[in-house]
């Protein structure tokens, strides 16, 4: 394309990024998920379903969620740096928001899971072959209880990105794994959230399955100056907002 | 108000140390009364076995009531919370230790565990659900089954296999191709 460099050789992250530019001109998907089958991610090739999805009223059951409490969590489990003997290397941060449904009402005493990287983009897991170093003060998994306003908050390290082999010199565009519950089984919700400004975001099938702009940017967090704490971690802000018809938790007396 | 939800991204395939947890599929202590297995193999479209699908069940307990105890995470032994979660292993098999749920009050459903599956490659997770064969009049009766072409109701019908603690039910997930297992689109609710 460019004049300036006519003797460049197309690779195999030009024909993802042809596939991802001709997906996003396709008609966003509902509520800005992302559809499953999507041919720049190939994994999805054999595991996204061929029927389409049924779609059926939620049961009694369904508009439930599980109740999680004190004692599935620990305090320190929100706190990813110390988990260990030691600090982890690497930049370390304040990752808070608000878990919402769709009605704007918070997510109270739920249950919120992350999983990341380490600094150096590596998994402390045995598939992951990124020679990179594992930490050995860094797990990198961390769980916490919403609390009555619907704020979560972790205490980590900003996570590396990494390669994958998704097609040849794939790589991550950094993020942090979030896991979340709501008030019905129907709000179910395992997400990403990256960080502003990453140059990998559309190179990365994942981030771009997502195909509509505006939904795209409510998987990046805020860098936001007044969590930041002061000689001592940088504050990234990120809401959460879960789709599907929340509930009010049954009295169990009267089901 | 209405906000635009927060789009769904893959649970990759690293969760293992982020998700599952200790007697995460044990919904009741070895030796219970009345307890099941649950199990089965996760399969992708070409019937290979999927390795790294993370599995979660949600269900009433056999008197037909649903749970609201804490403690999935961190089990005591005593408390029926409901809720399991499951990886595959590497043949693509997954086992729960339950109880059958009972009927819930006023539901026009027949008993069923609710699953929500997750896997690399799967960019949103899938809903789908357990019934059971016993209840014949309930699931004749069931909203979602009696609609569905009998070969594909099929697919939601755990199948009794017996396994050496007891009874087992054999609920196996098709993502893709010939009997694939029926997804579900969840509409809906109390509002
Ligand atoms: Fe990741």
């Amino acid at each position: 394309m460019s004049p300036a460099a006519p003797e460049r050789r197309r690779t195999e992250q030009d024909e993802v990024t042809d596939a991802i530019r001709a997906a996003a001109a396709v008609d966003p998907q509902r509520g800005g998920h992302p559809d499953r089958a999507y041919a720049p991610y190939r994994s999805t090739g054999l595991r996204a379903p061929s029927q389409p999805l049924v779609v059926a009223p939620a049961s009694l059951l369904e508009q439930t969620a599980p109740v999680f409490g004190a004692k599935d969590v620990r305090p320190t489990d929100a706190d990813l740096t110390v988990h260990s003997t030691g600090e982890p290397l690497g930049e370390r941060i304040v990752v808070t928001g608000r878990v919402l449904d769709r009605d704007g009402r918070p997510v109270r005493n739920q249950l919120v899971e992350v999983w990341q990287a380490n600094a150096s983009g590596r998994y402390a897991h045995d598939g992951d072959r990124h020679p990179a170093p594992l930490d050995p003060h860094f797990t990198g998994g961390g769980r916490c209880l919403t609390d009555d306003d619907g704020r979560y908050r972790f205490v980590t390290i900003k996570p590396g990105a990494y390669p994958w082999r998704n097609h040849h010199n794939a790589w991550r565009p950094a993020h942090i794994h979030f896991s979340l519950f709501g008030t019905a089984f129907t709000q179910r919700l395992v997400t990403q959230m990256y960080f502003p400004g990453d140059q990998l975001f559309h190179l990365d099938p994942i981030f771009s399955s997502v195909t509509d702009e505006k939904a795209q940017q409510r998987l990046i967090a805020t860098y936001d100056h007044d969590t930041t704490v002061a000689e001592w971690a940088l504050g990234y802000q990120w809401d959460i907002v879960l789709d599907g018809p929340g509930a009010t938790p049954p009295d169990p007396d009267e089901v | 108000m209405t906000l635009d939800p927060s789009p769904s991204q893959t649970v990759g395939p690293f969760f293992a140390f982020g998700l599952p947890f200790d007697g995460g599929g044990d919904l009741v202590p070895p030796g219970t009364a009345g307890a099941i297995s649950l199990h089965g193999t996760v399969r992708d479209g070409a019937g290979a076995p999927v390795p790294d699908a993370l599995l979660e069940f949600w269900q009433a307990g056999p008197d037909g009531r649903i749970p609201s105890r804490a403690g999935s995470l961190a089990r005591d032994g005593r408390s029926f919370t409901g809720f399991a979660r499951v990886p595959t292993d590497r043949s693509g098999d997954y086992t729960v230790r339950t109880l059958r749920p009972g009927p819930i009050a006023h539901s026009p459903e027949a008993p069923h565990l609710a699953v929500t599956v997750f896997a690399r490659g799967l960019l949103h997770h899938l809903f789908t659900r357990v019934y059971f064969p016993n209840h014949v009049e309930a699931n004749a009766a069931d909203p979602l089954l009696s609609a569905l072409p009998e070969e594909r109701a099929a697919t939601l019908m755990a199948v009794p296999d017996g396994w050496f603690g007891g009874p087992g039910y054999r609920f196996d997930v098709r993502l893709q191709g010939p009997g694939e297992t029926v997804f579900l689109d969840l509409i809906g609710g109390s509002e």
